[in-house]
C-alpha cells in the first residue's frame, strides 16, 4: 500500500544493536588496561578519576577500580585544600547518584558513597536522606540503601521522632515492610522507654517472681506507645492477615521478657559422690566453682555427653571419700563467678542424696519466649485475635498467635484449645489450587496480587507440620513439668501425646521414672543423659532407632523399649555406659530378628539380668 | 495550511476533532492511508476541549448569541454527472448555559473597607475582614438572584461579556502581597486564565481501560503526561469522606474498625473471582448481595457508590463486574484506579491528531464541509465540498453527529443530556496533609429520584487551574436543567450566597452550568446516509472512555476489516526514509535528515496549535 511507514526489520536492528555493542566492548577495554597500567604507575591524578568514572558508570561492581578511584581520591586530598577537595567529593556524590540510577543495588556504589560521606569536609546530610527516601519510595525494601540511611542517619544525629515518623510513612504506604517495622522495633525503646519506677510484676503468683533485672528491660517500651503499636499492628495483619511482616512485629511486641540467669537446680548424690548442677541457660564450665564445707575443690566439671561444650547441665565428680560416709553432714555451695550468683545445698546425715531449687512455676520457666505484660492487656489481645479467627478461621499466623497469647496467660487452662488449634494448624492438603491460576497470580503486579489471590487455600500450612509439632510436643513437655511440679513428684509421665521431640530435658534432672510410651519419637537425644537421676525409662511403642542420650546415666536400671525401631546392636551399644541396667524390653524391635543377638548382648551389657527379646 | 494548496484527493475525509474522530484520523493515518481531517471550530476537539478561563469565556459568548443563519450556498455547480449533494447542517448541543460569579469583580471595590478595618487593627481584624467579605457577596448574592429568576426566559448576563481590558491590574498585585489569604477576586481568575484549562467534558481514564491500552499500544502516550487521581471520596451523611479503597488505604483508614477492615479486604480478594454463591444472586440487587455477604453499612456505602459506582438496585452481575474492573485497574500506576492527564482532556484528542500528522495527515482548523457528493447509482460518497467551495474527492467520510441533522441519526436510545457544572473553589473539599489531591468524589442521590453525580476535583498541580484555587467538575445523567439537577449538591458541599450558614466546605468563586447530550446512544451508522459515512458521536456520561474509543475501531474495522488498528508507532530512528537504502549500513547523515523530516511533521502541528493559542 502507498504511504506506508517503512520499518526496519528485526534482524536489521538485532545486527544494528550487536555492532553497537561491540563497539561499546572495545571502548570498554581499552578503558580498563589503560586503567589498569595507570594504578600500577601509581598515577593518581584528575585522569584516573575521569577514567575509571567512564567505565564505573557502564559497570558500577567493578571493585578494584572504586579501590583505584578511592586511592587517587586520598592522594588528591593530600595535594588539594579544603575548597577543592569539597568539590571534588561533591562531583564524585553526583557521579554516585548516576550510577545509583543505574543500578539502585550495586555493592560497589553504595559502599563508596559512603565512604565519600564520611569524607566529604563538609558533608550535606540533608541531601543524603533525601536521596535515600527518593530511592526507597521506588524500592521500599532496597536494603543497600537502608543500610546506607542507617550510616547517614547515625552521622548526622536525626532526632528518633523523626526517624519514627519515617517509618510511619513507609509502613503506611506499604506495610508489607520487615525492614521499616524493624527499625521501629529499635527506636521506639529509645523513643518511649519503659519507666524504670514502674513495678510491673505479673499480677499472678507476683510474689514468686524475682524482679527482672535491669539489662532485660533496657529494650521495652513503655505501655502507653505499646497500647498504640498494638493498635498500629493489628490494623495491618486484619487488613492482609496473610502478611507475616506485621505478625513478626507482633511477636516482638509481646515477647520481651529474658530470663533471669540463675542455677536453677543443685543436686548431690552420697553414693557416686557427684554434683550435677542446672543452669537456667547453656554455659560452658568456666567460671564454676565448688565449695565443700568452706573448702573450696578442686573438681573436673564435665557435662552430661561429650557432644556438648555448652550445656544447661554439669557434673563434677568429687575426689572418692569426700563425702561418702552417711553419718556426716556437709554443706555443699557451686558459684557461677561470671554472673556473680550461686547456690547452697546441705547434705544432712543419713541421707543418700539432697538437693536445692527454686520451686518452679510457669512464669518462670516457660513464659519467657512471650510477654510479661499485663494479663489484662494479653486478655484482650487475645480477644482481638480470636475475633480474627472468626473471620479467618484458617489463618496460620492468627493461629500461631492464639496459642502463643494462651501459652502465655494459662498454658494448663488453655491446654485443649491449644492442642485443637495445633490440630487446625496441622491439618494438610484439603484443596490445592489448579497450577494455571498460581501462575496467573504471579504474572500480576506485585503490590496488588493480593486482590487476586484465592482466599479459598484450604491448607493451612503443611509445608511447616513438623515444625508444629515440635512446638505442639514442646508446650506438652512444659505443662507437664509444671504438673509434675504442683504435684512435688519425680515421676515423669507424658504417653500417648503425639510427641515428636524432647526438650526442656534440663528440667528434669530429678527425675528418676520416665514414661515416653506412645508417641512419635525417633530417638533419644544427647540431652537425655541429663536425667541424672533416671532409674525407670518406659518409651514403648515409638519409633524410636537411636539410643544416644542413655549415656553415663548412674542410677538407671531399667529400660523398656518395647515396638521400636532399634535395627542394630550398635545402635544399644550407649547403654553399656549405664552401670546397673538390669532390665531391658526389646521386643518388637527389628534387632531382636538379629542373628544371635541374644549372646551378643550378654556380651555387650552384662549387667542386665532381664533381657526381654 | 492554506487552502489553496490542499491536494485534492484524499482517502479519508474526517470532520470534527473530537476523541472518537480523532482517533479514528490517527488509526488511518498510521496504516498509509491520507487523511484530510477538518474542524469548522478554530479549537481543536470539539466537545471534548479544554479551555483556558478567556477561551471558555468566549465559548459561553459564542453559545449565547444568536446562531447566525447559514449562507445556504449552492453548489449545485460543482456536481457531476449522476452525484446528488447532501447538505451538512450545524446543530449545537450545548443548551441551559448559566454562569454565576461569587467572588467580587475587582479587588477595589474591597480595597476601601479592608484599609479602614486595618486602621482600626486590632485581634479581630480577620473576623472583622470575613464579615465585610460576606456582605460583598451578599450584596452580590441578591444580583445573582435577580438573575436566576430570569434565567428562564432569558439567559444571565455572564461576566464573560464584561469588558475585561479596563479593568486595572496594578490592584491584583497590590492584593498578593497582603499577609492573609483573601478570596481571589475576579479579575485574578481573568489575569491567571491562562493556567487554567477546563474541561467541556469530565471523565478519568481506568488504568487497565481501553484508551490506556490504546495510547500504549499505539506509542501515543508519549505525547502526554499523566497524574494518578490520588484519592477516592464520598459524600455520606452530609460529610465528605475518603474511600479505603487500596491496601494502604484499608490500613490506615481511622473510620473503619479492624473488623471492618477484614471484612473489606476479604470482600474484595473474594469478589475477584466469580463464585457459585455470587451466580445465585444474578439478577437480584447488589445490595441484596452485599447485605448477605454481612457487610455493614458503611461497607456497603463504600462498595455500591465509590467502588461500582453503580446504584442500589443494579443487578449483582453488573455491579460485581464493575467492582472487578475497578480492582483491576488499582495498582498498576498507584492507588487509585484513574489517572487523568495533566493540561487536561482535551489533551488528548490532540495527541491522537498528533499522530496522524507525524504520519501524514493534514489539518485544517476553521474549516469546514459543507455538503457530501453522493453517487446517486452506488448510494456511496464521491467525496465533499468544503467551506471554501472546493470539491475534494474521498473514499470514506467520517463525522462528528454534530454536523449531520437529526433525521439522519440513528439512535438506539432516545436522546438523553448530560447536566454539567465547573467550579473554581478556592479549597480543597477534604483538606488534608498535601494540598495537591487530585480526587474522584462520588455523590449519591441526595433526595430520591435525584441523579447520582460524579464530580472530580482538580488541584493546580494538573495544570488546569491556577494556584490557590481547585477546579471542579460535576457530571450526572439530566433530569431537569444543569442548573437544577447540580445545584442541590453545589450548595449543600460548597459554600455559594445560596448555601446555609453551617455549609463549612470550600467557597465557590465562579461557577458554570450546562448541558450537553449523551453520546452513548447513537450508531455508527446514519439513517439515509451514504454506506462510507460514519458517524462519530459526542461524549457519553460515563466516567470512563470505553465508548469513544469501541466506537472509533468499529468505524475503522468497518472500513479496513483487514488492518492492524493503531499498531504500535515506530521509533523514529527504525523509519526508513525515501532515499535510503534498506541496507542498515547508510551512513548516519542520511539518517538525521529522515528524522528532520519527522521533527518538521511535528513541529508542523505544533504551529497550528500556536496559532490557535495566539488567536486566543
Amino acid at each position: 500500500m502507498h504511504g506506508r511507514v517503512k520499518v526496519k526489520s528485526t534482524a536489521q536492528q538485532e545486527e544494528e544493536k550487536r555492532k553497537e555493542r561491540e563497539k561499546k566492548l572495545k571502548v570498554y577495554l581499552a578503558a580498563r588496561d589503560a586503567c589498569f597500567s595507570k594504578r600500577k604507575e601509581g598515577i593518581w591524578d584528575e585522569g584516573a578519576l575521569q577514567v575509571t568514572q567512564q567505565l564505573l558508570s557502564s559497570n558500577p561492581d567493578f571493585g578494584t577500580l572504586w579501590n583505584y578511584r578511592r586511592e587517587t581520591l586520598m592522594h588528591l586530598e593530600t595535594v588539594r585544600d579544603e575548597d577543592e577537595v569539597q568539590k571534588i567529593y561533591e562531583a564524585e556524590l553526583s557521579f554516585l547518584e548516576s550510577c545509583l540510577k543505574v543500578n539502585p543495588k550495586s555493592y560497589g556504589s553504595w559502599h563508596h558513597r559512603g565512604w565519600v560521606s564520611n569524607r566529604l569536609p563538609r558533608p550535606d546530610w540533608a541531601r543524603e536522606l533525601g536521596l535515600c527516601d527518593r530511592c526507597l519510595s521506588l524500592d521500599d525494601r532496597n536494603f543497600h540503601c537502608w543500610d546506607y540511611r542507617r550510616v547517614v542517619v547515625k552521622m548526622s544525629g536525626v532526632p528518633v521522632d523523626q526517624e519514627l515518623a519515617f517509618t510511619d510513612r513507609l509502613i503506611g504506604s506499604n506495610f508489607s515492610n520487615y525492614s521499616s517495622w524493624h527499625y521501629r522495633s529499635t527506636l521506639l525503646p529509645l523513643l518511649h522507654p519503659e519507666s524504670p519506677e514502674e513495678p510491673a510484676p505479673p499480677p499472678r503468683r507476683a510474689s514468686s517472681s524475682p524482679p527482672p533485672s535491669p539489662q532485660s528491660r533496657s529494650h521495652r517500651v513503655c505501655e502507653e506507645q505499646l497500647l498504640k503499636e498494638y493498635e498500629l499492628v493489628q490494623n495491618a495483619f486484619f487488613t492482609d492477615p496473610n502478611d507475616q511482616s506485621a505478625w513478626f512485629y507482633y511477636r516482638w511486641l509481646l515477647g520481651r521478657a529474658e530470663r533471669e540467669e540463675i542455677i536453677s537446680c543443685m543436686f548431690v548424690s552420697r553414693e557416686e559422690e557427684r554434683v550435677s548442677v542446672a543452669f537456667s541457660r547453656a554455659v560452658n564450665s568456666a567460671g564454676l566453682l565448688l565449695v565443700l564445707d568452706g573448702q573450696p575443690q578442686r573438681v573436673e566439671w564435665r557435662s552430661v555427653h561429650p557432644r556438648f561444650k555448652h550445656s544447661p547441665v554439669w557434673i563434677c565428680d568429687l575426689a572418692p571419700g569426700t563425702i561418702s560416709d552417711v553419718t556426716n553432714e556437709h554443706n555443699l555451695t557451686v558459684h557461677w563467678m561470671e554472673k556473680h550468683t550461686h547456690r547452697d545445698c546441705a547434705l544432712y546425715t543419713g541421707r543418700t542424696e539432697s538437693w536445692c531449687r527454686d520451686s518452679a512455676t510457669d512464669q518462670e520457666l516457660f513464659r519467657s519466649d512471650l510477654s510479661v505484660e499485663k494479663t489484662s492487656v494479653l486478655q484482650s489481645e487475645l480477644q482481638s485475635c480470636n475475633q480474627l479467627r472468626e473471620l479467618e478461621p484458617l489463618n496460620k499466623w492468627c493461629l500461631l498467635t492464639i496459642i502463643l497469647l494462651m501459652r502465655a496467660l494459662d498454658p494448663l487452662g488453655y491446654e485443649k484449645e491449644t492442642l485443637a488449634h495445633f490440630q487446625t494448624l496441622e491439618v494438610s492438603r484439603a484443596k490445592t489450587r489448579p497450577l494455571d491460576a498460581e501462575q496467573e497470580v504471579g504474572s500480576l503486579t506485585s503490590s496488588f496480587s493480593f486482590f487476586l489471590f484465592s482466599p479459598s487455600r484450604q491448607e493451612v500450612d503443611s509445608m511447616r507440620s513438623a515444625y508444629y509439632g515440635d512446638l505442639c510436643s514442646k508446650f506438652m513437655i512444659e505443662n507437664t513439668i509444671l504438673k509434675m511440679e504442683y504435684a512435688e513428684v519425680r515421676v515423669f509421665s507424658i504417653s500417648d501425646k503425639s510427641l515428636t521431640t524432647l526438650c526442656h530435658l534440663d528440667q528434669l534432672l530429678l527425675v528418676t521414672h520416665i514414661n515416653l510410651s506412645s508417641n512419635q519419637l525417633h530417638r533419644l537425644p544427647p540431652q537425655f543423659a541429663m536425667l541424672q537421676c533416671l532409674e525407670v525409662l518406659e518409651a514403648n511403642n515409638n519409633s524410636i532407632e537411636n539410643l544416644e542420650g542413655v549415656y553415663h546415666l548412674p542410677k538407671l536400671e531399667e529400660v523398656l523399649l518395647k515396638n521400636n525401631k532399634i535395627s542394630t546392636l550398635a545402635d544399644l551399644e550407649p547403654l553399656a555406659s549405664c552401670p546397673k541396667l538390669k532390665r531391658l524390653d526389646l521386643r518388637g524391635n527389628p534387632v531382636t530378628q538379629v542373628a544371635n543377638v541374644e549372646a551378643e548382648l550378654t556380651a555387650l551389657l552384662p549387667s542386665v539380668v532381664d533381657l526381654l527379646l | 495550511m492554506a487552502t489553496e494548496d490542499l491536494p485534492s484527493e484524499f482517502d479519508v475525509v474526517i470532520l470534527g476533532t473530537g476523541l472518537a474522530e480523532s482517533v479514528v484520523a490517527a488509526a488511518f493515518s498510521r496504516v498509509g492511508q491520507r487523511v484530510l481531517h477538518l474542524d469548522r471550530r478554530s479549537y481543536y476537539a470539539g466537545h471534548w476541549a479544554s479551555f483556558t478561563f478567556n477561551a471558555l469565556l468566549t465559548w459561553i459568548q459564542q453559545h449565547h448569541e444568536e446562531p447566525q443563519p447559514e449562507e445556504v450556498q449552492d453548489w449545485s455547480s460543482l456536481l457531476e454527472e449522476g452525484e446528488e449533494l447532501i447538505p451538512l447542517s450545524n446543530s449545537d448541543s450545548i443548551r441551559n448555559l448559566q454562569v454565576f460569579c461569587f467572588t467580587s469583580e475587582e479587588d477595589e471595590e474591597e480595597e476601601s473597607p479592608n484599609t479602614t478595618e486595618e486602621e482600626r487593627g486590632g485581634a479581630d481584624e480577620d473576623a472583622v475582614r470575613e464579615t465585610s467579605e460576606t456582605e460583598s457577596a451578599d450584596s452580590k448574592d441578591e444580583e445573582t438572584n435577580q438573575k436566576t429568576e430570569e434565567r428562564e426566559e432569558q439567559a444571565p448576563q455572564t461576566k464573560g461579556e464584561e469588558p475585561e481590558a479596563d479593568q486595572p491590574t496594578p490592584s491584583a498585585a497590590q492584593s498578593q502581597s497582603e499577609p492573609t489569604k483573601k478570596k481571589i477576586s475576579y479579575t485574578q481568575l481573568l489575569k491567571e486564565g491562562r493556567r487554567f484549562n477546563i474541561d467541556l467534558v469530565s471523565k478519568l481514564l481506568f488504568s487497565r481501560g481501553s484508551l490506556v491500552d490504546l495510547l500504549i499500544k499505539s506509542n501515543v502516550s508519549r505525547y502526554a503526561e499523566f497524574k494518578n487521581v490520588t484519592r477516592i471520596l464520598t459524600y455520606r451523611h452530609g460529610q465528605v469522606e475518603q474511600v479505603p479503597c487500596s491496601r494502604a488505604d484499608v490500613f490506615a483508614s481511622r473510620q473503619l474498625s479492624v473488623v471492618e477492615k477484614r471484612k473489606l479486604m476479604r470482600f474484595l480478594t473474594s469478589c475477584v473471582e466469580e463464585t457459585e454463591e455470587q451466580r445465585a444472586y444474578h439478577g437480584r440487587p447488589y445490595l441484596e448481595f452485599l447485605c448477605d455477604q454481612q457487610l455493614g453499612d458503611n461497607l456497603q456505602h463504600f462498595l455500591i457508590h465509590s467502588i461500582a459506582m453503580v446504584t442500589e438496585d443494579t443487578p449483582t452481575e453488573d455491579g460485581l463486574a464493575a467492582t472487578r474492573h475497578f480492582l483491576r485497574c488499582m495498582g498498576r500506576y498507584g492507588n487509585t484506579p484513574f489517572l487523568f492527564p495533566v493540561y487536561g482532556l482535551g489533551e488528548i484528542p490532540q495527541c491522537f491528531c498528533r499522530m496522524c500528522a507525524v504520519f501524514g495527515g493534514i489539518y485544517c482548523l476553521r474549516h469546514s464541509v459543507s455538503c457530501l457528493l453522493v453517487d446517486k447509482e452506488t448510494n456511496r460518497c464521491k467525496g465533499v465540498i468544503d467551506s471554501r467551495g472546493h470539491r475534494i474527492s474521498c473514499s470514506h467520510f467520517v463525522v462528528e453527529e454534530g454536523f449531520v441533522g437529526t433525521d439522519r441519526k440513528r439512535l438506539a436510545t432516545p436522546t438523553r443530556y448530560l447536566s454539567r457544572a465547573v467550579l473554581i473553589t478556592d479549597n480543597s473539599i477534604l483538606p488534608g496533609n498535601s494540598d495537591q489531591q487530585v480526587s474522584m468524589v462520588t455523590v449519591p442521590p441526595i433526595a430520591a429520584g435525584g441523579p447520582t453525580v460524579k464530580m472530580v476535583e482538580l488541584c493546580p498541580s494538573t495544570m488546569t487551574c491556577m494556584p490557590g484555587t481547585y477546579l471542579v467538575h460535576l457530571t450526572c445523567q439530566s433530569v431537569g436543567s444543569a442548573f437544577d439537577d447540580l445545584s442541590p449538591v453545589v450548595t449543600r458541599m460548597f459554600r455559594t450566597p445560596q448555601s446555609h450558614d453551617q455549609v463549612t466546605g470550600p467557597s465557590v468563586l465562579w461557577c458554570l452550568y450546562f448541558n450537553m447530550a449523551d453520546g452513548s446512544g447513537l450508531e455508527v451508522e446514519g439513517h439515509d446516509l451514504p454506506s462510507n459515512v460514519f458517524l462519530c458521536s459526542g461524549p457519553d456520561g460515563a466516567l470512563g472512555h470505553e465508548h469513544a474509543v469501541r466506537q472509533a475501531e468499529s468505524i475503522f474495522l468497518k472500513i479496513l476489516p483487514e488492518e492492524d488498528f493503531c499498531p504500535p508507532a515506530p521509533n523514529p530512528e527504525d523509519i526508513i526514509y525515501d532515499g535510503e537504502t534498506t541496507s542498515s549500513t547508510t551512513g548516519e547523515e542520511e539518517k538525521e535528515e529522515g528524522e528532520r523530516g519527522e521533527e518538521e511533521k511535528e513541529k508542523e502541528v505544533l504551529e497550528e496549535k500556536q496559532s490557535l493559542q495566539a488567536e486566543e
